[in-house]
């Protein structure tokens, strides 16, 4: 999933300073799962956001939906008829939502109400970290299955670095070495022979690097 | 062995004597004296004098102009270069440069993550690894090519070194590690300070069982300790470091104003037991911001006076 972190109520209040009234949108999906941006979390920030505006002696209102996604258009149609009748929006989806939120409605400002952080997996409760940084070729079928990309801190390909100690990162130790679970995996596997082949220089034009990406399926395009 | 490059350090480790070889670290400013004033105290009591690559992460004059310095004092340097700061555009670019002015040694590293420096907020690059860097300057080196596979007008003739730590973990993939380097390509290996010779040993024996020893030059690195705090510090504060308790105990068992003696002691200790380790090629002292005592480290381990080579 996509997880995110809630934004500093001050944060929000600087966006809302000279609205009266604002649509505030949560998402079900991701930012529900890892309580940021879902039906509860709309509902404590909308409180918490008059509250303060009441006690600036200033009103405001505010309108909760929580949509299914907020990435899809089918959704944010949802939304359409009332939408002109605010003064801004807060969108608690992550950082595509709030986007698409942006490019769908061009006349209302939209916000943020989240810092989208990682793609990640719920460890324990209240516990989130990345697994995934979408390279666009994936290399786990020669890492044992753990992503040296999202989990090394210098993504190298062929670790570990000098800085690996009792199994944790030089940079922190709360963090595992991505090469020391990769090493472990290969071990249990039967397979360290396999640390040995190197894995080779990385065509980042599939990451980032290659600028916006986009996936068309022409048997799907309609 | 035979050589491939012009470079001095290869010469010296193909003749059969132990190379010696330093460290500078360039200075936090545009004082260029710094670096030859440094280089001046060790240059007749070493082969090579690397230049670190701004090390910890924290900025400093560039490796690549030092190293230029050094090279116009007639001196051989011994590029660090690491792929935290640049891509592959800039890496194969900043060796260009360095070829152009004839510096024949470069040690590939991938560098501290920026985190440890003065900039923690900046972006890293890791657009190759330390692995991918060897192969690029054998590559450069051998096919006369760029990455993206055009011929290059005077090909880099570099001797191609890279860092080994022995006592980083997990222990068991340290000698796999040092067999993919030299898989990569790696002529010589310079490795992280030793203290717990015993360790060190053990991997050594481990990398002669597969032969890695007749296929790289290991340098064995050094440095000496300044004070009991400083032994504490590299034990306790320094990821990948390993400083045995006797060597702490042994620094605080001195006065204060006794302990850089026994720092260099321990030091010249260690390198002559080091010479007997078969498979150890040479030394690298790393006598960080105290260079002015390699050349009694030098002596005092009987290294002293360096080979002559044309």
């Amino acid at each position: 999933m996509i997880v995110a972190e809630r934004k500093p109520i001050e944060e929000i209040m600087g966006f809302a300073k000279n609205c009266k009234k604002i649509l505030m949108v949560g998402c079900n999906e991701c930012v529900t799962v890892c309580y940021a941006g879902g039906r509860k979390e709309v509902a404590i920030l909308a409180s918490a956001l008059k509250m303060a505006f009441k006690k600036d002696g200033k009103g405001l209102e505010v309108t909760e939906v929580t949509l299914e996604r907020q990435c899809d258009h089918e959704y944010l149609e949802e939304i359409r008829n009332i939408v002109d009748e605010h003064d801004a929006i807060v969108s608690l989806a992550c950082g595509v939502g709030v986007q698409f939120m942006a490019e769908k409605y061009l006349t209302t400002p939209v916000f943020p109400g989240v810092n989208t952080r990682f793609m990640g997996v719920t460890e324990e409760s209240g516990v989130w970290s990345e697994r995934c940084q979408g390279c666009g070729e994936c290399i786990l079928g020669q890492t044992a299955g753990i992503c040296p990309i999202s989990r090394c801190a210098k993504r190298l390909l062929n670790g570990p670095c000098g800085g690996s100690t009792n199994g944790k990162c030089e940079i922190n130790k709360d963090l595992d070495c991505a090469w020391q679970l990769i090493i472990d995996r290969l071990k249990a596997l039967d397979r360290l022979d396999d640390y040995e082949e190197i894995i080779p220089i990385k065509d980042w034009s599939t990451e980032r690097a290659g600028g916006p990406r986009k996936v068309v399926r022409e048997d799907l395009k309609q | 062995m035979s050589t491939k490059t012009p470079s001095r350090l290869e010469k010296i480790l193909a003749s059969g004597n132990l190379a010696v070889t330093s460290e500078c670290g360039p200075p936090r400013g545009s004082n260029g004296d710094t670096i030859t004033k440094k280089a001046e105290m060790i240059k007749d009591y070493v082969d090579a004098i690397n230049i670190t690559d701004n090390q910890t992460s924290v900025t400093r004059l560039c490796s690549l102009a030092a190293c230029i310095r050094l090279k116009l004092m007639g001196l051989e340097p011994i590029l660090q270069m690491v792929t935290r700061d640049r891509n592959r555009i800039a890496l194969q670019s900043d060796i260009l440069g360095a070829a152009s002015f004839d510096i024949f040694n470069i040690l590939c590293l991938s560098g501290d993550h920026q985190s440890f420096g003065d900039n923690p907020q900046g972006q890293n690059v890791f657009d190759l690894d330390s692995m991918h860097l060897i192969q690029t300057v054998r590559y450069m080196r051998e096919e006369g090519k760029f990455l993206g596979g055009d011929d290059i007008d005077r090909p880099p003739r570099m001797f191609v070194g890279a860092a080994v730590n022995p006592f980083a973990d997990p222990f068991e993939i340290r000698v796999p590690r040092l067999a993919k380097k030299v898989a990569a390509g790696v002529e010589f290996i310079q490795t992280q300070c030793i203290y717990n010779l015993d360790k060190f040993e053990l991997w050594m024996k481990q990398a002669r069982d597969r032969g890695l020893h007749e296929k790289v030059y290991i340098l064995a690195g050094v440095t000496p300790l300044k004070s009991a705090g400083m032994a504490k510090y590299m034990k306790n504060r320094v990821p990948g470091m390993d400083v045995p308790d006797e060597v702490v105990e042994r620094m605080s068992g001195v006065p204060k104003e006794k302990q850089p003696e026994e720092g260099i002691k321990i030091c010249v200790e260690s390198i002559q037991r080091l010479k007997e380790v078969e498979g150890v090629r040479g030394f690298h002292i790393m006598a960080i911001e105290w260079e002015e005592k390699v050349p009694e480290i030098v002596e005092q381990s009987g290294l002293f006076p360096r080979p002559k080579v044309e």
